[in-house]
């Protein structure tokens, strides 16, 4: 009785005894999702318009943030790092539709995925080679980036924000925002949307491929840079993220791996969930539950409802 | 000009379904079989312990991957744990019953782990690809995290690792800082030539056949008769067991003691690259992907400083994570078969020279 007293009973009860405590566990959970949500985002452009699940959105996170960093070492002012790391990546984007999906046209989906492992391993061997292994410091205040915190006095406490988290969670939207416009009103953005529908019927209508392929690749490295900004500035810049990063793909799962908006829920969810659980259950079985909660809660998902959220109910029956 | 099986009749069906239809062919393994065990006796330690018995042990963990990945169709990111679970449980059972064959718990630990990968092969029934991918990822998570939160797990140690004891066959001592080099590789040879005869003859016979059909198709599997869920699930449990035996042997053969980080999701990954390279649905592939992927490093370490070019360890590192990467989107481009393809082709060649076909 004492163990169902403290699983079923105690935390709760913890939860209303201490409002404020939750609300910033509820806070740090949603800012933590939305890194989980930004990278899901950049997997999502993906498969969207090219079909191919991209393993190495979350090396991509790491490279971009590198890559600014290591150019405004190299002596470059902040913004112009910032403009020539949008450069390098879409260099990037161009050469891996040339060198890695021109030529995997018409394979099967499996094999594509397996090809962005290669590319993954590529880019970490590539970005440590170029600036090498150690953690660095992001450039937040050459970027304007706020700093300190702010206290709200709530609940009979005091609710701790960054003033940091707020502009990501700012920039982050605004992001999302544009990028809905894009895919639903502009030219492009439909001819992405027919991509995605069917390749055969694009092409047919006169959409290029190959063409469409580089813009969302540069998209997602876009979202990349953004991500990578507002990861680094909350910790260090360094191939750590590689396995953080790996968590968006339960949260593709929750929120489904068409959907835009899915994909922010799920980060949201996965995020807060695992904070909620780490920091309420966490101690009854040792802690460090973070490690695999998100993946446990996508696996019940995949079992009940295997499309996600918001994913279009085209899964594949076995 | 001698690769030729000009005048070798087959007699019967037994012949005609053998693994090794070319006489040259059972010479060749026969051949390689025995200079592997003579390696044993003459080769210096540093061969046997940094290269020769890390490759079998990597062999062996592809095989089972490659029965998960290249017979089934079944993408699994989870090598790392399940040969994890081979190694932890060959520690409690040697603890438990010391008096007991070593060799006899580092089979038997395998089993342990196919029955954790039944359990996390469920899924498997309802999902597929890089759904079942992320479900395996939730098993390598969640045991990696077993690993180090369960302290019952490696008895207590402050150190939070396993330290192998020593353990005798025949009054040789085995494992432990006492055993050879020797002995530990004529140990690890035997085991991974027994567990890859039997591998061969499970996946060309019945089960292996299900296996197939299943990854070439499972809705016309179904339709045939083979039950998906038993079979899905047969393939994790050997798949599992192959890797836990691996893993066992990783760690009592080859390292002497670990912690859990041997059994991270990097691992995993590198075990997925011997297969990819070495060649989906192929035996031969996985030795092939082992030695590259595992030869690979050390080459790139010796080679450079002899022909007069310094470069730095950290380099080497990097370069070789280049290279993998390179070699494996090289590899899908042009042959998604493998190097076990190359083989074959090569092969092919030998028997129609001087002709081109």
């Amino acid at each position: 009785m004492d163990i169902l007293y403290k699983v079923l009973i105690d935390p709760f009860a913890q939860m209303v005894a201490a409002p404020d405590l939750l609300v910033q566990t509820l806070w740090e959970g949603l800012v933590g999702g939305m890194l989980y949500a930004l990278i899901a985002l950049g997997f999502v452009l993906i498969f969207k318009a090219s079909g191919v699940f991209n393993f190495a959105q979350g090396i991509m996170v790491v490279f971009a943030a590198l890559t600014l960093v290591g150019l405004h070492t190299a002596g470059l002012p902040a913004f112009a790092a910032l403009a020539l790391t949008i450069v390098v990546m879409f260099a990037l984007a161009w050469s891996i539709e040339r060198i890695v999906l021109r030529p995997l046209i018409n394979q099967p989906d499996i094999i594509l995925f397996m090809a962005t492992f290669g590319l993954t391993y590529f880019l970490i061997g590539f970005g440590e080679l170029i600036f090498g292994g150690d953690p660095k410091i992001m450039i937040t205040e050459e970027l304007y980036l706020p700093k300190g915190r702010i206290n709200i006095p709530a609940f009979g406490g005091i609710v701790s924000l960054q003033k940091l988290d707020i502009a990501a969670a700012i920039i982050a939207s605004a992001m999302v925002a544009c990028l809905s416009v894009f895919f639903s009103k502009t030219r492009i953005g439909r001819a992405l949307r027919a991509v995605a529908d069917s390749h055969k019927a694009a092409l047919s209508v006169g959409i290029s491929l190959e063409q469409i392929w580089v813009i969302v690749w540069f998209a997602a490295g876009l979202v990349a840079l953004v991500t990578g900004i507002m990861w680094g500035a909350r910790s260090d810049v360094s191939f750590a993220l590689d396995v953080i990063a790996l968590k968006a793909l339960p949260v593709l799962i929750l929120g489904g791996f068409t959907s835009i908006p899915g994909a922010i829920v799920g980060g949201l969810i996965v995020g807060v969930g695992e904070k909620i659980a780490e920091f309420y259950w966490g101690p009854l079985i040792g802690g460090g539950t973070d490690s695999w909660f998100a993946f446990v809660i996508a696996l019940v998902f995949l079992l009940f409802w295997p499309h996600g959220l918001f994913g279009e109910k085209i899964i594949e029956r076995i | 000009m001698f690769y030729r099986e000009v005048g070798q009749y087959k007699t019967s069906y037994a012949s005609d379904l053998a693994i090794f239809p070319i006489l040259q062919d059972r010479i060749g393994i026969i051949v390689i079989v025995i200079a592997a065990y003579v390696l044993g006796w003459t080769a210096n330690d540093f061969v046997l312990n940094a290269m020769m018995i890390p490759f079998l042990i990597f062999t062996l963990a592809a095989i089972g991957l490659n029965i998960l990945t290249g017979y089934t169709g079944l993408l699994s990111l989870g090598t790392g744990a399940f040969m994890g679970v081979g190694a932890y449980a060959c520690y409690k059972l040697t603890t438990y019953f010391p008096g007991v064959n070593i060799i006899i718990w580092i089979i038997a630990s395998g089993f342990f782990s196919a029955l954790v990968g039944i359990i996390f092969g469920l899924p498997s029934l309802r999902i597929k690809g890089f759904y079942l991918a992320v479900a395996t990822l939730a098993a390598q998570f969640f045991l990696e995290w077993c690993f180090i939160r369960i302290p019952w797990l490696y008895n207590y140690n402050t150190s939070a690792a396993i330290e192998v004891p020593s353990r005798t066959l025949f009054g040789i001592p085995v494992t432990g800082a006492n055993a050879t080099a020797e002995t530990r590789y004529l140990i690890v040879l035997t085991i991974v030539i027994a567990m890859t005869w039997t591998a061969s003859n499970i996946v060309h016979g019945r089960i292996g056949r299900m296996w197939m059909a299943v990854r070439d198709m499972d809705i016309a599997a179904e339709l045939m008769g083979i039950r998906l869920l038993p079979t899905k699930l047969l393939a994790f449990a050997v798949s599992s067991f192959y890797c836990g035996v691996a893993g066992a042997m990783l760690v009592f053969l080859w390292y002497g003691g670990a912690e859990s980080t041997v059994f991270s999701i990097n691992q995993s990954f590198s075990i997925l690259f011997m297969v990819i390279i070495g060649g989906l649905g192929s035996l031969l592939g996985s030795y092939f992907g082992a030695a590259l992927i595992f030869m690979l490093p050390i080459v790139l370490r010796f080679v450079p400083p002899h022909l007069g070019i310094p470069v730095h360890a950290a380099t080497v590192e990097h370069i070789t994570f280049m290279v993998v990467g390179a070699l494996i989107v090289f590899f899908l481009i042009v042959e998604p078969h493998g190097l076990a393809r190359l083989w074959q082709i090569a092969k092919q060649k030998l028997r129609v020279w001087p002709y081109p076909y």
